[in-house]
């Protein structure tokens, strides 16, 4: 494996396989009355957020205090950040600290590429920009796979903001590579031109797509990432491209519902609808920890200069 | 647990010499002598519980289990224990150590728990599986049960119940074969030695 998580882009097939296989054993640990391992005994991971995060950030923690490392939580607000400093020099600090994971969100696409020129230990992307999120990706496939059985042959949607979503482009990447067959969904000035490349179909039609899916994965409307009007109103995209109880009612029986969250009840999907035993977003949370643990082990888990 | 070790064959210096320690028949005498010795040793198959180690441990502790069924009809628990999380190298690998399943689905409060395993070696597999063991719960009593024991220890361990004593060098690697996983039962060990030495000469110990 790779040193560093930046991309979807930097996994094999088989690396994905080994990481979710990895995370298997890590679930188990899950429901053990002491959930905890010694694995990472003596390391010390940072969470770095330049940016809010609740699920993502408490999720890293969990899982690196579950693996017995240290855990230091860094974030902008009453950090050295606010005084102005630049990114190079807080990782030079970290670094000099003795931190042997740096994960990391930033508003800026490639931030943590960058901190990896910086740093001798392992850089995790935990989103940056607009560009991926490969950890909430591998989250995703862990509970398609748990929940479906299988990934290969599966039919995923991926409906709303894929524009403004690094969720949608690491999923795309990640879903692609194992051997699923992707459409993204929403109003043409949400998808990005350069879709196609990534191997997926497109559509602006949600109705003429339910029908033939095994997972609708709905996306949140990222009202603070658009600088432009990019629909005429809320109620309209509720209307055109919310996941109504209508709209699943068209689903097959079985489809899941997934979420990355945190969720816009009533714009991109109705309360109730979030609420139903087949969306499986509590789930997605759970196998998140599960998945980081796996990440952190197999990343940190090998010497370090091999 | 087997742990790896690489296998370094400098053509034309040192070749490899394989030597049969346990057929099919040997294996099975053995469990069976060993599942009398637990029931004897606790006077009896209550409040036992079997716990192998990933991977042929936790297959030699499905075996002894139903033994000890045939032998006092008592039927006890058994589990699978994978140590990797445990261990004391990690991070001192090219790769992370592969992780496989750990189901211990009982509760081990109390128990006289039987932890189970192919080769005792170093002892250092054992040390990590009786901190996951830990953690499952206070067990009253740990016992240990073994196919071979092929010696060199680095901890101060021993079994408790042992299939086969083997004099090895350090650097022979010793394998056990269970048909679960290798289509037959058995243990053989695999030496290295110079070229022009006799391939009895080195083991050299009793016959």
């Amino acid at each position: 494996m790779n040193k560093h998580l930046l991309s979807m882009n930097d996994l094999t097939a088989d690396e994905v396989v080994r990481i979710l296989d990895t995370a298997e054993s890590f679930r188990e640990v899950g429901t053990r009355v002491i959930k905890k391992v010694p694995a990472l005994r003596g390391r010390t991971v940072v969470n770095l957020f330049y940016e809010n995060s609740t699920r993502t950030r408490i999720s890293f923690e969990l899982a690196a205090k579950r693996l017995s490392a240290d855990v230091i939580n860094f974030s902008t607000g009453g950090s050295s950040v606010a005084k102005g400093e630049s990114l190079k020099d807080t990782a030079l600090t970290l670094q000099a600290m003795g931190a042997d994971a740096i994960v990391v969100r930033h508003s800026s696409s490639g931030s943590p590429h960058q901190l990896t020129k910086w740093v001798r230990g392992s850089v995790l992307n935990a989103g940056d920009g607009t560009h991926e999120h490969p950890t909430q990706a591998l989250l995703d496939l862990y509970t398609m796979r748990e929940k479906l059985g299988r990934l290969e042959g599966l039919r995923v949607a991926i409906v709303g903001d894929v524009l403004h979503s690094r969720v949608a482009r690491s999923l795309s990447l990640g879903l692609v590579k194992m051997g699923v067959d992707v459409s993204l969904v929403g109003p043409p000035t949400l998808i990005p031109p350069e879709a196609q490349a990534w191997g997926v179909q497109v559509s602006y039609d949600v109705d003429n797509v339910l029908p033939k899916l095994d997972v609708c994965y709905v996306l949140r409307v990222q009202t603070e990432r658009q600088r432009l009007e990019y629909f005429p109103s809320v109620r309209e995209y509720s209307r055109l491209f919310g996941l109504t109880h209508e709209r699943v009612g068209m689903l097959p029986d079985g489809a899941l519902i997934m979420h990355p969250g945190p969720m816009n009840r009533g714009v991109e999907i109705d309360s109730d609808v979030a609420d139903l035993p087949r969306s499986v977003i509590e789930d997605q949370v759970t196998n998140g920890i599960a998945v980081r643990m796996s990440l952190l082990y197999l990343l940190l888990g090998s010497a370090a200069d091999a | 647990m087997h742990l790896e070790r690489p296998r370094n064959i400098a053509a034309g210096r040192l070749f490899m010499t394989e030597r049969h320690l346990l057929d099919a028949d040997d294996v099975r005498r053995a469990l069976t002598r060993i599942a009398h010795e637990i029931i004897e040793r606790n006077k009896g198959a209550d409040r036992l519980a079997l716990v192998g180690i990933a991977n042929r441990g936790d297959d030699l502790a499905r075996r002894l289990a139903q033994l000890i069924v045939e032998i006092e009809g008592t039927k006890i628990p058994v589990g699978v224990l994978d140590i990797t999380f445990y261990r004391d190298d990690i991070g001192m690998t090219a790769e992370a150590p592969e992780v496989h399943e750990t189901r211990v689905d009982f509760n081990i409060n109390g128990a006289t728990v039987v932890l189970v395993d192919d080769v005792l070696f170093t002892g250092r597999t054992i040390r990590a599986a009786m901190d996951a063991l830990m953690d499952f719960g206070r067990p009253r009593k740990i016992q240990l049960a073994v196919l071979v024991d092929r010696g060199h220890r680095e901890l101060p361990i021993r079994a408790d119940f042992v299939g086969k004593n083997v004099p090895t060098s350090r650097a022979a690697d010793v394998r056990v074969l269970v048909a679960e996983i290798d289509g037959e039962d058995g243990a053989m060990v695999e030496d290295e030695m110079p070229e022009g030495m006799d391939a009895r000469g080195s083991t050299g110990g009793k016959t």
